[in-house]
């Protein structure tokens, strides 16, 4: 397939704003349960959330640029019964609109205790919501990713591999912007959401890399034979239909010279994985907000190439019928 | 249930690409927009178009054939693209099976031709909307044209005939006779979209002829030839009556 930037920009930024909400929801049930006993102001979750809200809001943003018809775009919550887009179209909006309402829950402090389960753990308004919205953000995961997941002959992405990844790699991003977030107030919460980034950074890149290895071992379903109902196992195209090339010639090839597709993949290997987990670990030991700032930004271009390479890695059975691009 | 669609016979296309140039100059008058085109006439043209002609080769030299394939919306009775628009643009109409695009509802996300295995949809780059055959949806139901005419625009263009237009799911349609007799197939039957629209595949025509039957048995020059020619020494008639 030929990446489109906007989808490239549209699923990595929502990513981030998901991971981050998740990593501030992390925060606030450690500190409910007492597991630290972090300096974290509701400021620090409200601000947070509304940083989130900024990527979620930039990523919507983005998508816009994807759309011939962007003043239409309203019609495509309908098919929500069909169509993992239509359920995106729908979750996105519910999971900015959820995160507002606890950033502002958090900012203004309209947080009254609901009841309390023992001493310690106490649910109020804002831990209700939150679990709300941790729900719509995983739920948004499942969307972004199924649309992808669920062409079936698009056998690249036709993978229970492409909702995990999506997953994994949405929350390492958003977890390693948390940490830089919290190392720029110099909250001591910074252990906890570093430690979770460089996790989930591990478990991303096994997960991510098992599904390399299985895109180079796919057995392809469809072939020329099939495609032109013709058994015979030397099939030269000598005449693709058109001069100058068509919207089946541009849409489902990247285009890209072989060497450069190749490298891309090594590149986003050493961005998203290997890099920020020795920046964050160096990060770590000398509590430094520029280290975690640059590895959040490591991992967001990483990120971008990691998605181009996700959408130009997809063999599309059309292009059986084109056999000379 | 009626699936109407068309039966290619690669048997008999010539690949002329009459029946890209019709159904372009049909489509492209119609209510539902032009389609189209961009540097018709300079350097990498292209455009919008329902219906392409490709043309492979089989096998190596000597022993080849060139097989014309024109391929278009193929109307599977279960399309892929249909479920996944998230407008609802993409339909599939109960009465006859027409796979559509409403162009007034279509975002133009291009969601559809990422799920559709044959690459049938095109965006039209000027009315940024996903566009496809409507097998001439606006022609073979007019009553104002004669009956002969309520065809698709390339079934009428085909000079010899490789493309049929009837209901596939009547067994005792013209298209049905010919998909039961001349082993008409689906393309990539793998992925289940169950395609409406058939092909018919070349087909060699075998005679046996004997070896009396290449001479004539009844030659009327037998008869002649029968005649004793007369030796070189031997006198003919000529110098007998000859004075």
């Amino acid at each position: 397939m030929n990446p489109a930037f906007s989808v490239i920009f549209l699923t990595t930024l929502i990513g981030v704003g998901q991971g981050l909400f998740l990593a501030l929801y992390t925060g606030q049930l450690y500190s409910v349960v007492n597991v630290f006993s972090p300096r974290h102001s509701s400021e620090f979750y409200g601000y947070g959330s509304l940083l989130a809200l900024a990527f979620l809001s930039a990523g919507l943003i983005a998508s816009f640029f994807h759309l011939g018809h962007p003043e239409r775009a309203w019609r495509s919550a309908s098919q929500w019964k069909t169509s993992w887009l239509s359920r995106e179209v729908i979750v996105l909006p519910a999971f900015m609109g959820t995160t507002f309402v606890y950033a502002m829950i958090q900012l203004n402090g309209w947080n009254p205790i609901l009841f309390t389960l023992s001493d310690n753990f106490i649910v109020d308004l804002s831990l209700l919501v939150g679990a709300i919205n941790m729900l719509l953000a995983f739920l948004l995961f499942l969307c972004t990713a199924m649309i992808y997941a669920c062409i079936k002959f698009l056998q690249e992405w036709a993978s229970s591999l492409t909702v995990i990844n999506y997953t994994l790699l949405g929350m390492a991003s958003g977890f390693t912007f948390c940490t830089a977030f919290a190392a720029y107030l110099s909250s001591d919460a910074i252990f906890i959401y570093g430690g979770w980034a460089i996790t989930l950074t591990v478990f991303a890149c096994i997960t991510r890399v098992t599904s390399l290895i299985r895109n180079t071992k796919i057995k392809y379903k469809s072939n020329l034979s099939t495609a032109i109902g013709i058994r015979h196992s030397k099939i030269k195209q000598i005449a693709q239909g058109s001069m100058g090339g068509s919207f089946n010639t541009r849409e489902y090839f990247h285009q890209a010279k072989p060497i450069i597709f190749k490298s891309i993949k090594w590149v986003f290997l050493l961005l998203v994985f290997i890099l920020p987990t020795a920046l964050l670990l160096s990060a770590l030991t000398t509590n430094s907000f520029a280290l975690c700032m640059l590895a959040f930004i490591t991992q967001y271009l990483g990120l971008l190439a990691e998605r181009w390479f996700f959408f130009a890695q997809a063999n599309h059975p059309q292009n059986l019928y084109y056999q000379t691009i | 249930m009626t699936q109407l669609a068309l039966v290619i016979d690669l048997n008999v296309c010539v690949g002329c690409h009459a029946c890209v140039t019709s159904c372009k100059e049909w489509n492209t008058s119609g209510t539902a927009g032009f389609m189209s085109d961009y540097n018709p006439y300079d350097k990498d043209p292209t455009g919008t178009f329902f219906n392409r002609v490709q043309t492979f080769e089989i096998g190596e030299f000597p022993n080849t054939q060139t097989v014309h394939f024109p391929k278009s919306c193929l109307h599977c009775e279960d399309p892929p693209c249909v479920p996944v628009c998230p407008t609802g643009a993409s339909y599939k109409r109960e009465e006859d099976g027409i796979v559509l695009v409403d162009y007034d509802k279509c975002i133009g996300c291009k969601y559809c031709s990422w799920a559709c295995p044959y690459g049938a949809r095109e965006l039209d780059e000027n009315q940024k909307v996903m566009k496809k055959c409507t097998l001439c949806v606006d022609r073979i139901y007019d009553e104002t044209l004669p009956e002969a005419e309520r065809k698709p625009a390339c079934v009428l263009a085909c000079p010899t005939s490789a493309r049929l237009f009837g209901d596939v799911n009547d067994p005792d349609s013209m298209v049905s006779e010919q998909i039961r007799d001349n082993g008409g197939y689906q393309l990539m039957p793998e992925w289940g979209t169950k395609p409406a629209n058939h092909y018919l595949p070349r087909r060699k025509t075998n005679i046996t002829i004997h070896h009396d039957e290449l001479t004539r048995v009844d030659n009327p020059l037998n008869k002649e030839r029968q005649l004793p020619m007369p030796g070189e020494d031997e006198q003919t008639l000529d110098d007998t009556t000859s004075w």
